[in-house]
């Protein structure tokens, strides 16, 4: 996973409001990274040094998403998230590792991770990843029909259309929108959809990706007044709503 | 198996030990041989000194009964020979009818054939003294060696069946201990092979005999732990570095970025700073992929291996760059089989098929033709990847596997030089083999994945 460029053009969430984070980190300089990271989005971070501190905090405070550290003192990442879901707690958690291998991936969301990270990443996909889990506990439907601002998509019948007028989709091209439709107004990044909607997980070397999304764009913005899809300059992807 | 050296070993063993037995069995006959023949040349002469005699004190009349006498005691055996010619070689006592036309008119030895039976033609050999007494007459003494010859012609038979007999027992000799020498080495060949595939931590086996061989494979496994250990380190010391490098790479991109966040977005300064989180990030994901190949090589992720379906992999990877190959106006071309199904991981598995066909696709030129295509053999899947590009000239397909090792013409090109240490390393660990080849024109990437 390459990280991709800096967060200068990053939108706020626009829906998604403030974040309560719990960031069960050791190392103080990505900690502090993070934290000064969200702060400045608008977001709240608690930061706990050591697991066994880490895990009393996420059972007693009331968070909407965790972060945690693969290697933490008294008590290690994948125990903590175990223990956690031992107690029935939901609560998502994106695991952050320095290993950053696909074997320690599947072991990490084995534990009970919803996520998973590696270092050295940038902080926008960091972001997008966190927004991606807090939309996902709190909008996680078995809906039929998804609906996006002028975008409407019927899941069963495989029909997409804008303003009524249907839309011809390849079945991956399928995929990608629905994933960006239930992350409308959210930044995703092209990992995020490496992995999501090509259920791969790999490092291009090429922007194969962007020539996916510009050929969706030609779709669902070709003949209308005004673009949904854009590009968010060094971080991802973005499907606005207004 | 038969191997050659074995063979070689057997031949040589057999060599030696048939040219000493022959010399052995030469000497032998040739002795026991003389022996024979002295024997009965000194029983001869004993009677001639007797015939002498009797000629000396009573002349010829008494030679001739003495001769008569002898023969007619000598009847039973009847194998001494007699006979007294006079000067034209008449004869006028003995037991053979004619003087033998060997036998010159000189006192000499000779050996003639002797007709026993007109009927059935059979002859035997004999050996006799011939001599001239006093007014011409014609004197032979001599013995039937039908049985001297016969034994040696036994002799020599017995000695023929013994020295056949030694030739096979040395070569089978030869075979059998040159085989359990062979044996012994091939059982350090086996070891070896399987720590050149990769299984460092394999052991020559010992036996309780402790020989020159135990010894060795003693000496070798002391060698492969030593390798190992100092492998082990070379391990510690590159995954600190790089481990130890990558922290405050990490920290300085961290840095960079916090600082950007600081910067109006249109400003200078923020596209320096982007500027440099890009090389950050460069350096960064070099690093990763170093670090990653090193574990793939290392044998470490094996145990991420699960049921891949070959068929959908390549399908997927052929469907995420066909934009790619569009945009380029390539075309591609697949045929992939199905029921192609064996264990693996298919992260990584998709990682190398996509660096091999985005290096297909940057390298070939627009218009140009891929192919992709799956063959399921009983034992294997052939994975073949073709292009109609430049190529890579044949000197250098071995090395482009290599880490950095990057062709001339590639050098102005995007990419780290690792991209096909990737896709090695990957075929690699799923015990694959890959070789390139020349498409002419193009390259031709033939993967064979055994199933």
């Amino acid at each position: 996973m390459t990280p991709s460029g800096g967060t200068g053009s990053l939108p706020d969430s626009e829906n998604l409001g403030k974040m309560r984070v719990l960031l069960i980190e050791d190392d103080k300089s990505t900690a502090s990274y993070i934290q000064k990271g969200l702060t400045e989005k608008g977001h709240s971070a608690d930061i706990a040094g050591r697991g066994d501190v880490g895990l009393n905090m996420a059972l007693g405070g009331n968070y909407q998403v965790l972060i945690v550290d693969r290697m933490l003192p008294s008590l290690d990442g994948l125990s903590l998230v175990e223990q956690l879901r031992q107690q029935n707690n939901l609560i998502p958690v994106l695991v952050l590792s320095a290993l950053g291998d696909v074997d320690d991936r599947i072991e990490g969301l084995k534990a009970g991770g919803d996520d998973y990270l590696s270092k050295p990443f940038s902080f926008s996909e960091l972001l997008a990843r966190l927004e991606a889990l807090v939309r996902r506990s709190t909008a996680e439907s078995q809906e039929t029909t998804l609906i996006a601002g002028e975008l409407e998509m019927d899941l069963l019948a495989r029909v997409v259309k804008r303003q009524n007028t249907p839309i011809d989709l390849q079945p991956r091209e399928f995929r990608l929108l629905e994933y960006l439709m239930r992350h409308s107004n959210q930044v995703v990044t092209r990992t995020m959809l490496l992995e999501n909607v090509w259920d791969y997980n790999f490092d291009p070397q090429t922007n194969v990706i962007d020539v996916h999304i510009s050929r969706l764009r030609g779709k669902i913005d070709r003949n209308f007044n005004s673009p949904m899809l854009s590009t968010v300059r060094g971080a991802g992807y973005i499907l606005r709503t207004h | 198996m038969f191997h050659s050296y074995t063979l070689r070993l057997a031949f040589l063993y057999a060599t030696i030990f048939s040219i000493s037995t022959l010399f052995l069995f030469y000497f032998f006959y040739v002795f026991t041989a003389s022996y024979m023949t002295q024997q009965m040349d000194s029983t001869i002469q004993t009677e001639i000194q007797g015939l002498a005699e009797r000629y000396k004190q009573e002349g010829i009349s008494g030679l001739t009964a003495l001769i008569a006498e002898r023969i007619n005691r000598h009847q039973a055996t009847g194998n001494s020979l007699y006979l007294l010619t006079n000067y034209t070689l008449q004869p006028l006592v003995g037991n053979l009818d004619r003087w033998p036309k060997e036998a010159s008119v000189d006192e000499d030895w000779i050996e003639f054939e002797l007709v026993m039976d007109e009927q059935t033609n059979e002859t035997h050999l004999a050996r006799a003294k011939i001599f001239r007494l006093p007014g011409q007459f014609g004197l032979l003494v001599g013995r039937d060696i039908h049985q001297l010859t016969e034994a040696k012609r036994r002799i020599v038979q017995a000695l023929t069946w013994g020295l056949v007999f030694m030739v096979l027992l040395a070569f089978s000799g030869g075979l059998v201990l040159s085989r359990r020498t062979v044996r012994k080495i091939e059982r350090i060949n086996q070891t070896a092979k399987s720590i050149i595939s990769g299984d460092l931590s394999r052991r020559i086996p010992l036996t309780a005999r402790n020989d020159d061989f135990d010894q060795l494979a003693n000496n070798l496994n002391h060698m492969l732990d030593r390798i190992e250990m100092l492998m082990e380190d070379i391990r510690r010391v590159s995954d600190n570095i790089a481990h130890d490098l990558r922290t405050p790479l990490t920290r300085l991109r961290q840095h960079l970025e916090e600082a950007r966040l600081e910067q109006e977005p249109t400003s200078q300064s923020a596209m320096g700073l982007e500027q440099s989180i890009k090389e950050a990030d460069s350096l960064l994901s070099t690093f990763n992929a170093l670090l990653r190949i090193a574990r793939i090589e290392a044998g470490q992720i094996r145990a991420g291996f699960s049921e891949v379906d070959f068929h959908m992999l390549l399908q997927d990877v052929v469907e995420l760059y066909e934009p790619l190959v569009e945009a380029k106006d390539q075309k591609i071309e697949q045929s992939i089989e199905t029921q192609a199904v064996s264990d693996g991981d298919r992260d990584l598995l998709f990682q190398a098929f996509a660096n091999l066909i985005e290096n297909a696709i940057k390298y070939t030129p627009n218009h140009g033709k891929i192919t992709v295509s799956l063959v399921v053999r009983p034992d294997a899947m052939i994975i073949t990847i073709c292009d109609n590009g430049p190529g890579i000239p044949e000197p250098e397909r071995g090395k482009v596997f290599q880490r950095f090792y990057r062709l001339d013409q590639s050098r102005s090109t995007a990419g780290n030089g690792l991209g096909l240490s990737m896709v090695s390393a990957v075929i690699t660990l799923h015990r694959g083999e890959i070789t390139l080849e020349d498409n002419a024109p193009g390259l031709r990437c033939l993967i064979r994945i055994p199933s």
